[in-house]
């Protein structure tokens, strides 16, 4: 585990404003970017050769209802060389909840970002193939966001008195 | 037999031809677990390969956001079932390190000997299916037998054979008994022996080896690419084990190797598979060896149940296994990202808290998802019988596919 | 059959008039007693149970003792249809289409809690019970059921099997079962 914070010291540098704010407190080091300069920000750790970030650990989606923007997608990035973590947060709002999709620089982003998408409904924008890939696909609301109940409200079977719910 | 180039796409509109669709679909034999692949043929040989994953979509994520933290081990059984101690495992480092509680050295050695014990299962199905997969039954049977005998040793440990939700947040529910370790030592003196007996019916028999090698392979560019870890991608040469890398449970005490493949195809992957065995057999060992003494529990009494001798007759201890039961846990707000390394690659946990009762959101991060994505481009231009052994030794458990 | 000589019991015949050379009985107790020692199951394993039946069909709790060494996993030629794993809405379908391939008699077993009731899993997104979508013969509960278990399911499929009547399939009430399930 490193705590490095040169790296966050060179984005603020690179980006400016862009990088919203870092955290270095936890486990890795951490930024919070705006969502028009996440291409770009991704684009730079991974291809420019003093960051070396080559390997896309993970890819979700989050949901915070009550803040301003509340779709939120964390990237984990793996620097395997030096061995050097980073997490990359970016967050939409949900009347537009797009972004632009990192596959041209990671396939493993495919069907990390159609299961976001699944989950959140964010949307990708040039992605090759955005559908639903875990629920099935007449499925009309995205399943992970806070408003909905885990049980499927139409069962009749169940009753929610003995279940404690 | 020309070498398969994967990166060679048969264009549609060069030829003339009529392709067929064969639906390779979510129930057949020979697809270990239930997803689809829609194949696009010329003959005999697959041009594409559309994939519909989801069949067993359990919604862990969603149920791990209404569950109290002791209540979600038994969710991540049922990920990666054929090694669930490792999932189990995870699971406990992680909420450890949220908590920023310290295992001693007894705790971790016993979860070595159990995670180890988990990869020899896993990778003993894996290999005996890829010897099914040729037309080899007789590995698979023999093999069974010992599996067998783990799960008698796991029932010995936590009362289960497959989904063991074994362990707690902060160490174990009970010391290995003498049962236990005399199983344990009867195993580890018979299996050298059942796996050199496996390993000389397959890996240099001659059909087997004109059948897996230069098939579905890889390179290590585009594996890591795809997000590749674990056994494929070592296959594939890159040496990334995540025990290496960053050392969790006190691996780094002990001394074992990193098998290495070097063109990626599924011959590599079995020897890899096969390597892997004989090290966590040496690992178990030394471990059982060197087990130190101490507790097998950490002393933390806010998440780890007391003794019921002492419920029964202090204060505190009552008020403790109160709170504990009604899941109020005092935990941080804060995220936490941690990793195993489980029988099919990194097996990453992200867990964000908001102080509460439940995680605020659980994410898994999956190595079977990640890698079935490049399956596609591993088949592309190979025939169907080399397809299905392709799958096989990747090693696709539907539960972790899907979660 | 009669000869007091062997010790043990190979097979519990039926009760019937027996002479030199001749055995009469009931058609439906020769019938059962020739299926239930030869059932061929198609394993439709989906999760974790779906290991515990491998380990049923290993050497050590042996299936195949019990006459279903065939698998089939062809739907045609199957007559249980054991149904072991968590089944999700987007695999409901297919259940149904793999059951209504099966040819007459056929039988189900649903092994698992997940099969029987949707386990623990009470989501948007798993099926309660497969007897939403076909109709069930046998619940082997468990998480995963042990294999001694799933035998002793299996063993009162076969108890089914032998003793059922053999106008049963043609029966108003079956039909309407059927009707039930929108199987044809």
């Amino acid at each position: 585990m490193d705590n490095r914070s040169d790296i966050l010291v060179t984005l603020k540098e690179r980006f400016g404003p862009d990088i919203i704010s870092t955290d270095i407190s936890g486990d890795m080091p951490s930024a919070i970017v705006s969502s028009k300069s996440l291409y770009d920000v991704i684009k730079f750790l991974k291809d420019a050769p003093e960051t070396g970030y080559q390997f896309l650990t993970d890819l979700c989606g989050i949901h915070y209802p009550e803040s301003e923007l509340p779709l939120g997608i964390i990237y984990h990035l793996h620097n395997l060389r030096e061995n050097r973590q980073i997490r990359i947060k970016a967050f939409v709002p949900l009347s537009k909840p797009e972004i632009e999709t990192v596959t041209p620089l990671f396939n493993a982003a495919n069907w990390m970002e159609r299961e976001t998408y699944d989950f959140y409904g964010i949307i990708f924008t040039g992605h090759p193939n955005l559908k639903r890939i875990l629920n099935v696909e007449y499925l009309d609301f995205f399943p992970m966001r806070k408003e909905y109940p885990l049980e499927d409200p139409t069962r009749e079977d169940k009753d929610n008195r003995f279940f404690g719910r | 037999m020309p070498v398969k180039d994967p990166h060679i796409i048969i264009q549609p509109e060069d030829t003339d031809k009529v392709y067929t669709t064969l639906n390779l679909g979510p129930t057949h034999p020979a697809t270990h677990g239930i997803f689809q692949n829609i194949l696009t043929m010329d003959g005999e040989i697959i041009i594409d390969a559309e994939q519909t994953v989801g069949y067993i979509h359990r919604a862990f994520e969603k149920i791990a956001e209404h569950r109290p933290y002791y209540q979600i081990k038994p969710l991540t059984d049922r990920m990666n079932y054929c090694s669930s101690p490792i999932n189990n495992m995870g699971w406990d480092m992680t909420v450890e390190k949220l908590l920023g509680i310290k295992t001693n050295k007894k705790i971790d050695y016993m979860r070595i000997i159990i995670m180890e014990l988990a990869r020899i299962t896993d990778h003993l199905i894996c290999n005996s299916v890829i010897g099914v997969d040729s037309g080899a039954l007789t590995g698979f049977t023999y093999v069974f037998q010992e599996r067998e005998a783990i799960y008698e040793i796991y029932e010995e440990m936590c009362g289960a054979r497959l989904t063991t939700n074994m362990g707690r947040i902060g160490g174990f529910e009970r010391d290995f008994s003498a049962i236990a370790i005399k199983k344990l030592r009867e195993l580890l003196k018979r299996l050298p022996d059942v796996l050199r007996e496996f390993e000389k019916l397959l890996m240099r028999n001659r059909i087997f080896m004109d059948r897996t090698i230069n098939v579905g392979g890889i390179s290590a560019e585009r594996a890591l690419n795809y997000g590749f870890t674990g056994p494929n991608l070592r296959a594939a040469g890159v040496d990334y084990d995540v025990r290496v890398m960053n050392p969790y449970s006190s691996y780094n005490d002990f001394d074992f190797v990193i098998p290495v493949g070097t063109n990626g195809d599924t011959y590599d992957r079995f020897c890899v598979r096969e390597e892997e065995m004989w090290q966590s057999i040496r690992l178990i060992e030394n471990a059982l060896e060197n087990m130190p003494e101490g507790n097998y529990h950490v002393d933390v009494p806010g998440i780890f149940l007391p003794p019921k001798e002492d419920v029964y007759s202090k204060m505190e201890a009552l008020i403790y296994h109160f709170k504990i039961v009604m899941g109020e846990i005092g935990v941080p707000p804060g995220e936490v990202y941690h990793a195993v390394e489980g029988g099919n690659g990194e097996l990453g946990f992200y867990l964000v808290s908001d102080g509460g009762r439940k995680p605020y959101r659980l994410h898994f991060r999956r190595p079977c998802f990640i890698y079935y994505q490049a399956f596609p481009e591993m088949i592309r231009g190979s025939v169907l019988s080399d397809a299905i052994l392709t799958m096989s030794s990747m090693n696709v458990i539907a539960g972790e596919l899907d979660a | 059959m009669h000869d007091n000589k062997i010790p043990y019991n190979i097979v519990e015949p039926p009760e019937g008039f027996s002479s030199p050379g001749m055995f009469a009985t009931r058609l439906d107790k020769v019938v059962g007693l020739a299926r239930k020692n030869s059932i061929w199951p198609l394993p439709f394993a989906t999760s974790c149970c779906g290991i515990e039946f491998m380990a049923t069909m290993g050497a050590h709790y042996d299936l195949g003792r019990f006459g279903s060494e065939r698998l089939s996993f062809s739907p045609r030629q199957a007559d249980l249809l054991m149904v072991m794993g968590t089944i999700a809405k987007k695999m409901g379908p297919i259940v149904h289409q793999i059951y209504e391939q099966m040819a007459e008699p056929r039988w189900v077993i649903a092994v698992g809690a997940c099969a029987a009731t949707g386990g623990i899993f009470d989501t948007y997104s798993v099926l309660q019970g497969i007897d939403r979508v076909v109709p069930v013969d046998v619940y082997v509960p468990g998480c995963p059921p042990r294999p001694e278990q799933i035998i002793d399911g299996f063993m009162k499929i076969q108890d089914l099997v032998g003793n059922e009547p053999l106008r049963r399939r043609y029966s108003p009430e079956y039909r309407e079962l059927l009707e039930k399930y929108g199987i044809r």
